[in-house]
């Protein structure tokens, strides 16, 4: 990737207090994220995949400045936005979306599906003329492939796919620059899944927006983004291309993850020699010294319980970053 | 040979305030000893609801008709203390959620032990060793401590290794799965799928894995029934589904999950539209409006699952693909 990133992530931790027992117990940090660097340039999809309480939806939020970081730089366009207030963010807000995982949650119950998808035109551009507000609602429902007819129906006569539709019309009616897409598609059928994941490309290559695509699946994962970002209990293991991360992948994590997935053919399945990892995710309220995937890597020595250690480029590559003292 | 369980014209509606709902339409299978067979479908395909009139479990607005037979027993109508004779002893089931499937307020002990004291008239210090054994087969490490811990101290995996462990206690000739691993985290699953398959090589145990997850079945499974609006549409060995699917739903399920082994392909075939309202359904065949070869005959009249090929069948009108996927009328 070249040019100027659209977002670019330094430092990020986000901490969350939490109350280790009795009315005057001290209160202890839940490390969610802690401390993520990463960039993202227009038009482009950086996927996010971890396991839950990886921190993935937490640093999609962060971004939003939806939770405040604890620490740590979130550069729009070259300028900090942590920490920014309310009224502050308002006028980035336009440029930055969010589609959820949850398509009817996520959708206000009582309101059309019209007045959902106007409602950041409503926000943003008071002025607009009913009739075109109207019109730029229908054409953004064609995009997404709704009836133009079904703008007034409620979230309830829609299908999850549907109300997905809905949830990413929302998102993009105002063009913006960038779309956290967190889970979009984990609550969806395989059939209408991979409707959702055309849509978003079809809409990404027409409209030009960037994607940071969140989810547990690292199949769904690599067929959308163009880079990948494997997150391990709050921080960074690799970030590659993602032909590169699967072709190659070089941290003991990814290599788990990637083997872990089943494939949907039964000869590669027969075949295959399942690098297994013991064991479950950490506490990220304990999380283990050094290299905190180090309980449950294959390859850990003990010089990992000691070191943390740094993301660095690997393979030659300088866009090929691994956090391992004992990469392939 | 007879089968460990045979299905013949099973139906399942459901009452409901708005009229009935047909779940399940008239299917008819068998599980033959030892095999795996999976059964993959969307939500509302009624894969799960199939399964849980064979346990009897459905819901009370909930009525079974046709038979089922579990090794010459038929189940349909049967008195529920014999019924309980067969369940949880002959046949077990394991669910998708293991926190909502374990009772929370009482050690996984007192849990595992209770069917053997029930179904096998144990002693309480023998079926305590027995679970301690299980325990020890599912890979739970340290499990004569954990024997007497509370399922909120297990982790979510680990609940599941217990599920297992309780269904698998009284030696099951059947063990029904329903999306044992899909609550799970990638890596937990692993081990899960890992651990189903080496029960599968054990001993002559018969196993249905009902699942939405393709990639679940083509490493456990040998034969797949593939289930869209309340009955089969397409039944065949592993390797058939995934290489040579017939019908039109299998060949789109196939063609829209993104695959990690088979990189650079840009776009996933999906299937159009969404699937049917169960409570109206069209009269021809279910898959008609979603289906891009429909004819005459697919409005006019609805499809019978028939056999095409030694072990394969499937309900559709087409004659079939061919080896280049063009579709043979």
């Amino acid at each position: 990737m070249s040019g100027e990133p659209l977002l670019s992530i330094k430092g990020l931790k986000v901490h969350f207090p939490t109350s280790s027992g009795g009315l005057f117990g001290a209160t202890r940090p839940l490390k969610a994220v802690d401390g993520v660097d990463f960039d993202v340039f227009p038009g482009e999809t950086l996927g996010i995949v971890g396991e839950s309480g990886s921190g993935k939806s937490t640093i999609g939020r962060a971004v939003l400045q939806l939770i405040k970081p604890t620490a740590g730089t979130v550069a729009w366009l070259g300028t900090n936005i942590a920490g920014f207030t309310r009224a502050q963010m308002k006028s980035r807000r336009r440029e930055m979306q969010i589609v959820f995982q949850d398509p009817l949650a996520s959708l206000n119950p009582r309101m059309t599906a019209g007045d959902i998808i106007a409602e950041p035109l409503d926000t943003f551009e008071p002025q607009i003329k009913a009739d075109e507000r109207k019109a730029r609602v229908q054409e953004m429902m064609a995009k997404v492939g709704l009836l133009p007819q079904m703008i007034n129906r409620y979230p309830h006569e829609f299908s999850g796919g549907q109300n997905q539709r809905i949830g990413i019309a929302r998102a993009m009616i105002l063009k913006p620059k960038l779309i956290v897409a967190d889970e979009p598609v984990s609550s969806l059928d395989v059939s209408i899944r991979a409707q959702i994941i055309n849509l978003l490309a079809d809409l990404q290559k027409e409209m030009g927006v960037a994607l940071i695509f969140i989810s547990h699946d690292l199949a769904v994962v690599r067929h959308v983004s163009h880079r990948v970002l494997v997150l391990y209990l709050g921080k960074v293991m690799e970030i590659a291309e993602s032909q590169v991360l699967l072709s190659r992948p070089r941290h003991p994590y990814t290599q788990a993850l990637l083997s872990a997935a089943p494939v949907p053919d039964p000869e590669v399945e027969r075949g295959k020699k399942r690098l297994l990892i013991e064991g479950d995710l950490p506490s990220p309220l304990d999380p283990p010294s050094g290299c905190v995937f180090r309980t449950r890597c294959p390859k850990a020595q003990a010089q990992c319980a000691q070191d943390i250690p740094a993301l660095e480029p690997r393979g030659g590559a300088s866009d090929h970053l691994v956090a391992c003292l004992f990469p392939d | 040979m007879t089968s460990v369980l045979a299905v013949k014209d099973l139906a399942v509606s459901f009452a409901t305030p708005e009229g009935a709902v047909a779940a399940v339409d008239g299917v008819s299978f068998s599980v033959e000893k030892g095999e795996c067979v999976g059964i993959v479908g969307e939500s509302g395909s009624g894969k799960s609801q199939t399964f849980m009139a064979v346990m009897g479990l459905l819901a009370t607005n909930g009525k079974a008709t046709g038979s089922i037979k579990f090794q010459d027993q038929e189940l349909v109508g049967m008195k529920i203390d014999k019924l309980n004779k067969i369940r949880g002893s002959k046949m077990c089931m394991i669910f998708q959620d293991p926190m909502t499937s374990l009772t929370p307020h009482l050690k996984i002990s007192r849990q595992l032990t209770e069917v053997l004291v029930l179904h096998k008239g144990m002693s309480e210090r023998d079926a305590r060793a027995k679970a301690v054994q299980m325990l020890d087969r599912v890979k739970i490490p340290d499990a004569k401590r954990r024997l007497d811990q509370y399922p909120h101290e297990f982790s979510g995996g680990m609940r599941q290794r217990v599920m297992i462990a309780m269904a698998l206690i009284c030696e099951p000739q059947l063990l029904i799965a329903d999306e044992p691993s899909t609550a799970l985290d990638v890596t937990v699953q692993a081990q899960i799928l890992e651990l189903m398959q080496e029960l599968r090589s054990q001993g002559d145990m018969s196993i249905v894995m009902i699942t939405h997850d393709l990639g679940v079945v083509a490493g456990l499974c040998n034969r797949v029934m593939v289930m869209y609006a309340g009955a089969f549409c397409e039944t065949a060995g592993v390797d058939d589904i995934f290489h040579d699917p017939q019908h039109p739903y299998a060949r789109g399920l196939v063609g829209s999950i993104p695959r990690l082994d088979r990189p650079g392909e840009a776009r996933l075939t999906a299937i159009r539209g969404q699937p049917p309202n169960l409570q109206h359904l069209p009269m021809g065949c279910t898959f008609q409006e979603r289906c891009d070869f429909v004819f005459e005959r697919c409005i006019a009249e609805r499809p019978a699952l028939s056999t095409f090929a030694p072990e394969r069948a499937k309900a559709c009108h087409l004659k079939g693909f061919d080896k280049e996927g063009k579709v043979v009328r």
